[in-house]
């Protein structure tokens, strides 16, 4: 499931040394189940994301596994500090092998 | 012993409340299969976790659920009736600046979601929340 998936991460841009942050992303996502099935009675086969991750300057803040009860266009909101300025990397692991990232600065004063 | 009419009855209750107990939810009982195996069958503080879910949920398709575990190296969120319990499993890195994330779920029907927070010490913490849904979440 390559089609339309776009992510959507909100970073502040400023923040001051050491401040707590909140990140909020969402990615436009099927997330379907494998439970479901279609108009024959077919199951239709699993297909969500089941990695994300959040980094910052090479360290991580977060890394969530997911499973299929996770809602369609799966969103996390989460804190994390900034101890310098650098950039924010959001990584969405496919279950088809895709890998969408997105990538976000932020300025330490 | 002479077999009473009462006695025949009483018998017949107690067999059959027997069997009531005995026969659990098939789903709850994946959900401590699940548990257990993260613990490792290890005891279960309260208290520590906060878990916020909604009391009546309209759309199980989209249940927003946070929680905050300070002290957390770990946190693990099961519905225990769904037909798979395991949500998600969120793992806290150097820089999170606190052990809370918010996200939305999926659940087939009223439930509890459970959260187990695995603390930096190696024992485990426990939450749980009922969530009544009015409409599933599953399809099919």
């Amino acid at each position: 499931m390559a089609s339309g998936v776009k992510p959507r991460v909100k970073v502040p841009k400023k923040a001051a040394a050491g401040e707590t942050i909140t990140i909020k992303t969402l990615i436009s996502h099927k997330m379907e189940s494998g439970q479901r099935k279609d108009d024959d009675g077919n199951v239709i086969p699993r297909s969500i994301i089941n990695r994300f991750t959040a980094d910052f300057n090479g360290q991580n803040v977060i890394d969530v596994t997911l499973e299929p009860a996770i809602s369609t266009n799966p969103y996390f909101q989460f804190e994390a500090v900034v101890p310098e300025s650098g950039e924010f990397k959001f990584t969405w692991y496919d279950d088809d092998g895709s890998v969408y990232d997105t990538t976000k600065k932020i300025t330490v004063s | 012993m002479e077999m009473t009419r009462r006695k025949l009855l009483a018998f017949g209750s107690g067999t059959f409340a027997l069997a009531t107990l005995s026969s659990l939810p098939a789903f709850a009982t994946l959900t401590d299969d699940a548990i257990a195996e993260l613990t490792g069958g290890a005891d279960m503080g309260e208290g520590a976790i906060t878990l916020t879910a909604p009391e009546i949920a309209e759309n199980g398709n989209t249940v927003p659920i946070a929680f905050d575990a300070p002290g957390a190296a770990e946190v693990t969120l099961f519905a225990d009736g769904n037909p798979v319990p395991n949500v998600a499993t969120f793992k806290f890195g150097p820089l999170s600046a606190s052990r809370s994330a918010s996200t939305r779920i999926r659940l087939a029907t009223t439930q509890n979601v459970v959260a187990i927070a695995k603390m930096e010490d190696g024992s485990f913490q426990m939450a749980k929340a009922n969530v009544k849904v009015t409409i599933g979440g599953c399809g099919g």
